[in-house]
């Protein structure tokens, strides 16, 4: 056991460090479309720095890191508090699926604008009446005359409105068994019609959109893994992908946390035990959240499949920042209620952190029965 | 960066593991919890190992390995429930090798490697340690107290009182003791190796109980299916792990700044304390639960687990007791991180 870092790592970690001590484009401003912008801005930074599309393989014109490097590279960029880039999606999905399975042609064609930011990714896999239950989409695609034609509705789709290509699953074949007969498509997202609409959360933003798609055109060419393959194409490269996103996450608490501590001391409740309990609580959820990232690091790099442990992140994030926001929700009382206080935000959008990227109640489906061998429900 | 055992490591928790399954089935335990007894013959087969001295410095008898090596056996005898006083003699040995002058380690460290001589420790609070285990069968008491005060005293010159506990696979006493002289180093350096080793044995305990949930609901029907494959029953199961895992990092991470990172020890070990006090206790309960009618059963091994889990939360601090210190160390930390 040894969880120091080795030279190389440590002079990794702090060239990046260094580099956003420089480089740190600042908050995001006002505005949706101003602070997409910015991200759009950053992204370019990043890659012009070469630090876009960091896990990638250096042939594509990522940097091959190491799964080290990765958590490395997201502890550091929560620890900045530096925006996210604004193609997140294409590079830790879109990217990779193409680098995956797609052709020369498709790698030629796609790979570059992900990293430069030039073209912007979205997803559209869930809809309306297709959310934990993927499999079961009905959005259609035909093939006619040498393309596909698309006719479905996707919902949850961030940054649709800005977006150039859709990773689209739809379904190819209505008879074969639900997880068979679905294609992963990216589709063109530059014609009349497919129609974007906002929707928006709780917060009031519209961070995701619904996707309207009526005879949507798609060449076969954008057709990645083959006809009938699309399930196992969307989800096999979904677990390495989000290695290093635990680390990431954990340190991204682990502000939240200065920040909480910060708020008691500033409210005068630094030396209420019943707080001082609930803030102890969080440092230790938030130190194991990390313990258990790097954990199955580790279990990553030894077996080249993720452990036990390495399906626990997600679930404890979500619960620690909802958590977290609930005692800054009661160390600001009355205050809470405001609307334009940035925790009032937090406690809202953290709402989202136990459905979003996969339910608590689905993520312990799966513990349940691939960790623990729990008999199946269906 | 590697958060995962050495194969040396991994050979000892091998060996301890099967070990322990062979001398400690389940008969076994039920046995000598329901005598009182430790088992003597296991115990003196462990110190011939050398597991009673794996972390005591060569030159006082012991293996010369480090606080990962205790904690990997301390897991694997809570997983056993192995009614041996292993604990206790390994905290005196952890006290005295981390806060003792060299002549406290001289006289007394030989002694708790070889097991011939054994050792405990006991937290005192208003004068008296309440809470001692094996204190009737050791030669040496080294008493911290949670002023930060110490004493090394002759178990001949204490006043030592064993009462029953819920847990019967451990002897426990009252001890009250004057004089005896303290420690000539840090008691938290003590302290902090203590929890980490009883943390990692709660990990053990609830691991177990956590497995024989699972093993229940895959075999238990009920309205013609597996209770297992009910989301009620199989989301406390995933829960359990969530638990199970998360002290067993903070254990690890915890043992692993003992030897390594000591300046990251003090957070670390009261961390992996408290959140395993919790989570020992939390995990028995709910594989209680799971088990229904029958887990609520003296018939039933689940008992043991889960008095073991929730003594193991009450002894060398509570829950609330590290977490008010974790407070203390997060509130300062982000003091200077904002000056």
């Amino acid at each position: 056991m040894d969880l120091t870092l080795s030279p190389s790592e440590q002079s990794f970690r702090d060239e990046l460090r260094s580099w956003l001590a420089e480089n740190h484009p600042g908050d995001d401003p006002p505005g949706e479309d101003a602070a997409f912008d910015h991200r759009r801005k950053w992204q370019r930074q990043l890659y012009d720095a070469g630090y876009a599309g960091f896990s990638w393989p250096k042939e594509y014109g990522g940097r091959g890191a190491t799964l080290v490097e990765q958590a490395l590279f997201g502890e550091e960029m929560a620890r900045a508090r530096a925006p996210q880039p604004a193609n997140v999606l294409g590079m830790v999905m879109g990217g990779p699926v193409v680098i995956h399975h797609g052709t020369d042609e498709q790698k030629e064609r796609w790979l570059n604008p992900i990293l430069t930011g030039d073209e912007i990714w979205c997803q559209g896999f869930s809809e309306p009446d297709s959310g934990s239950d993927l499999a079961s989409l009905k959005t259609k695609a035909v093939k006619s005359n040498g393309e596909w034609v698309v006719t479905g509705q996707k919902v949850w789709t961030t940054f649709a409105h800005k977006s150039k290509w859709c990773m689209l699953v739809a379904r190819t074949d209505q008879d074969a068994p639900k997880h068979q007969g679905l294609t992963y498509f990216i589709m063109d997202m530059d014609q009349e019609a497919v129609q974007v609409r906002p929707l928006h959360q709780i917060t009031n933003e519209p961070e995701f959109n619904e996707l309207f798609i009526e005879e949507a055109r798609i060449p076969d060419e954008n057709v990645v893994g083959g006809v009938g393959n699309g399930w196992g194409v969307a989800i096999t490269t979904l677990m390495n992908e989000r290695a290093g996103l635990g680390a990431a996450s954990a340190a991204g608490m682990r502000m939240a946390l200065e920040d909480v501590t910060q708020l008691a001391r500033d409210r005068g409740v630094d030396e209420d035990p019943v707080i001082r309990q609930r803030i102890a609580q969080l440092a230790i959820e938030v130190e194991l959240l990390r313990l258990n990232s790097w954990r199955g690091l580790t279990q990553i790099m030894k077996r080249g499949v993720p452990g036990p442990e390495g399906s626990l992140p997600k679930w404890q994030w979500g619960e620690i920042h909802q958590t977290l926001t609930e005692l800054a929700a009661d160390i600001l009382g009355e205050d809470a209620a405001e609307w334009n206080n940035p925790w009032t935000y937090r406690l809202l959008r953290s709402r989202a952190n136990s459905i979003e990227g996969g339910t608590t109640e689905i993520l312990k489906n799966i513990i349940a029965e691939r960790v623990l061998g729990l008999p199946k429900l269906r | 960066m590697n958060f995962d055992f050495t194969d040396d490591q991994q050979a000892i928790k091998r060996t301890a593991n099967e070990l322990l399954a062979a001398r400690f089935k389940s008969e076994r335990v039920r046995e000598l919890a329901e005598a009182e007894k430790y088992d003597e013959d296991a115990w003196k087969e462990m110190c011939e190992l050398g597991w009673a001295g794996i972390f005591i410095e060569e030159e006082h008898g012991g293996q010369g390995l480090g606080v990962v090596e205790l904690v990997i056996l301390m897991e694997e005898l809570g997983y056993a429930l192995a009614p041996v006083p292993f604990l206790s003699n390994a905290a005196a040995g952890l006290a005295l090798q981390f806060a003792g002058t060299d002549e406290q380690k001289e006289r007394w460290l030989p002694g708790i490697a070889s097991g011939e001589a054994r050792g405990t420790v006991g937290m005192v609070r208003d004068g008296e340690a309440r809470l001692v285990p094996d204190a009737d069968s050791a030669e040496v008491i080294v008493l911290i107290g949670f002023d930060g005060s110490t004493s090394v005293v002759e178990a001949g010159a204490a006043e030592i009182e064993p009462f029953e506990t819920m847990d019967r696979t451990r002897r426990f006493a009252h001890v009250r003791a004057d004089g005896g002289e303290p420690l000539g180093g840090d008691c938290f350096a003590a302290g902090d190796r203590i929890a980490t080793a009883l943390a990692a044995e709660t990990v053990g305990v609830a691991q177990k109980a956590m497995e024989m949930a699972v093993e229940y609901a895959r075999e238990r029907k009920q309205f013609g299916r597996p209770i297992g494959s009910y989301q009620a029953v199989s989301h406390r199961c995933a829960q359990m792990l969530l638990e199970v895992e998360g002290s067993r990092s903070g254990a690890y991470y915890a043992a692993w700044c003992a030897d390594s990172e000591p300046e990251s020890l003090p957070a670390a070990a009261s961390g992996a304390k408290a959140y395993s006090s919790d989570a020992g206790w939390r995990v028995c309960g709910s594989s209680l639960q799971v088990h229904g009618g029958i887990g609520f059963t003296w018939e039933h091994d689940l008992h043991f687990f889960l008095k073991r889990a929730k003594t193991n939360a009450m002894l060398f601090g509570s829950a609330r007791e590290h977490r008010e210190r974790v407070a203390s160390l997060a509130l300062a930390k982000s003091e200077t991180v904002a000056a």
